[in-house]
């Protein structure tokens, strides 16, 4: 379990983070919805470590993030940001390999290697996998980085708007997929989505979050409601109920 | 294609081959001590320059993922020139700070360890993985220290500005053993401590989340590779003179010529490339050209014209 306490942080006078507390649960798909500028991806990243806070503490199972070993912490947390741009030309198995990194410190063993393998099959990227990055659609580039998260192992696996990019086909399995690691793997997993339906669909929890704070939490039936949806993003939405799925109508 | 184990050994016997050529070109039975004596320093100077500044350029580019910059941009080249200005122009070309060349080589080294050191311990220290505002800073302290060096330059005694000059310019005629054996002590040293990092930095060519996301310590491994790029800068611009623009050209034409992003096998192509260029520099400067230019000015020609297709070609890409 991710505890999340208080954290607040800021940029110059900017408050992005303002007393954001809340738990990221074991064994579960939890989605952080909410605006623009909400501070979803700040409080990502500051779980991450890739962000400090100014006040708050993050505690992963127990421990402040500050306590772990930064190798330790890569093998228990890892993330996934939005933009990814990088100045080298690297293949999808290479870029892949890197997830490995903290288990392996770049001499790739074996069991490395059947990582390396079952994330590329899991990300149906086989048939490319010798291909360079910047020769591949932005579909197939957001999935060869998934596919280096899933190599990384982690217990924990916090993405930022990975549907970015993504047609409703990929976007789908890519959902799937997650649940699947949730299923069969026993990951956590925490995702900055903004696609409502999509939150609605897959994630076992949802956090809201505006203005920096948090609004609402708890599971997914009880946040996805025309009220709390109001609330959340100013605007009117109607929620119906289709093959057992609460679906958000606001067009 | 031919793979990149192979490149390296291909470029390891042109290097030796050139190095030997150096070495014997022209030896006879009675001059061959005298030749000898002189050539062995010049080139050790050679190969630990090259080194130096084929991995510090390579290192530099990796902590700033910018692949036309060289560590020139930390001002440590104009700093070297100004010390050298000031020296002359307070002292005098002829008091002992500017003669004696060991007293000056550890002066200047320790002055310019030291400047970087505080660069980085100012600008790093508070806020994590700010690069840019070190490089920006870094070209203002550097055009600083020229502004400086040429106000000197134009008031020193036109025959003082001649010893200035001769500064200006790397040059491998002039070294001295004892330095030598200090340079190449430092040198080693600093390869053989930081070589074990290599894997750490294929990491950051990912750039800082996803190096921090893979559990690099990011900003421990920036100051440990600043602090070796300003070491080895200091100790080959002490020892030769400014020459870090040999840096990106071997930097580059190892990459382009190795097409990885393996800093193991970057590294090896850079140093050999370095040593290649400047013996072969050299090479042309005593025997083709007689003395005439400086080494430097070859170096800069070449590279100044490499730089210009590294320029179109990424406008283009």
């Amino acid at each position: 379990m991710i505890e999340i306490r208080g954290i607040e942080k800021n940029y110059g006078k900017l408050r992005v983070l303002d007393d954001v507390s809340t738990t990221i649960e074991k064994g579960k798909i939890t989605s952080f919805i909410g605006p623009n500028g909400a501070g979803k991806s700040t409080l990502l990243s500051v779980v991450s470590r890739l962000v400090n806070q100014d006040r708050g503490q993050v505690l992963i199972e127990g421990r402040s993030l500050t306590d772990w070993d930064s190798d330790e912490l890569a093998k228990k947390v890892s993330i996934l940001r939005q933009s990814n741009h990088m100045n080298v030309r690297l293949t999808i198995r290479e870029l892949v390999s890197f997830g490995r990194f903290p288990h392996s410190k770049g001499r790739l063993t074996k069991e490395d290697k059947d990582f390396i393998d079952r994330a590329i099959e899991y990300m149906k990227l086989e048939d490319i996998q010798h291909k360079y990055l910047d020769q591949l659609s932005g579909g197939q580039r957001q999935r060869a980085y998934i596919a280096m998260v899933i190599a990384q192992d982690t217990d924990y696996i916090l993405l930022d708007e990975p549907l970015n990019n993504l047609d409703m086909k990929h976007a789908v399995e890519i959902m799937r997929m997650l649940k699947k690691l949730v299923r069969d793997l026993d990951k956590t997993i925490a995702i900055v989505i903004h696609d409502i339906n999509f939150a609605s669909c897959y994630s076992d929890r949802v956090v809201a979050m505006k203005d920096g704070r948090l609004m609402e939490e708890g599971e997914t039936d009880k946040i996805i409601n025309s009220h709390s949806l109001g609330q959340i993003y100013d605007m009117d939405f109607q929620v119906t109920r289709m093959n057992n799925m609460n679906l958000c109508v606001y067009f | 294609m031919m793979d990149n184990k192979r490149k390296i050994v291909i470029l390891t016997l042109i290097s030796l081959a050139m190095t030997l050529a150096f070495v014997f070109w022209g030896l006879g039975p009675t001059n061959w001590r005298f030749f000898i004596q002189t050539r062995l320093p010049k080139v050790a100077a050679i190969a630990i320059t090259g080194a130096a500044i084929g991995y510090s350029s390579l290192l530099f580019q990796t902590v700033s993922n910018n692949r036309i910059l060289t560590p020139s941009v930390l001002g440590l080249d104009s700093l070297y020139m100004l010390l050298q200005t000031f020296v002359i122009f307070t002292f005098g070309s002829t008091s002992r700070v500017a003669v004696d060349r060991n007293l000056n080589f550890f002066i200047t080294v320790i002055l310019m360890v030291l400047f970087s050191t505080l660069l980085f311990k100012l600008l790093l220290q508070r806020e994590s993985g700010n690069i840019m505002k070190l490089l920006l800073v870094g070209i203002i302290m550097g055009t600083l220290f020229s502004s400086l060096s040429s106000f000197m330059q134009m008031v020193i005694d036109p025959n003082e500005f001649m010893h200035v000059q001769d500064r200006m310019f790397a040059s491998f005629n002039r070294v001295n053993t004892d330095i030598l054996i200090v340079a190449m002590v430092i040198t080693i040293g600093a390869l053989s401590l930081t070589l074990k990092d290599t894997a750490l930095w294929d990491v950051l060519t990912l750039g800082r989340d996803n190096a921090i996301n893979l559990g690099v310590d990011y900003d421990r491994t920036i100051r440990r590779m600043l602090f070796t790029v300003s070491l080895l800068v200091s100790v080959s611009t002490a020892l030769v003179g400014p020459i870090t623009f040999l840096g990106m050209l071997v930097v580059n034409l190892a990459r382009e010529m190795l097409n990885t992003f393996r800093h193991r096998e970057l590294i090896t192509g850079s140093i050999l490339l370095g040593i290649l260029f400047l013996v072969g520099g050299q090479l042309m400067v005593e025997r083709v050209l007689n003395f005439s230019t400086p080494i430097s000015v070859i170096i800069n020609f070449v590279g100044g014209i490499y730089f210009i297709k590294l320029l179109l070609k990424e406008s283009v890409g």
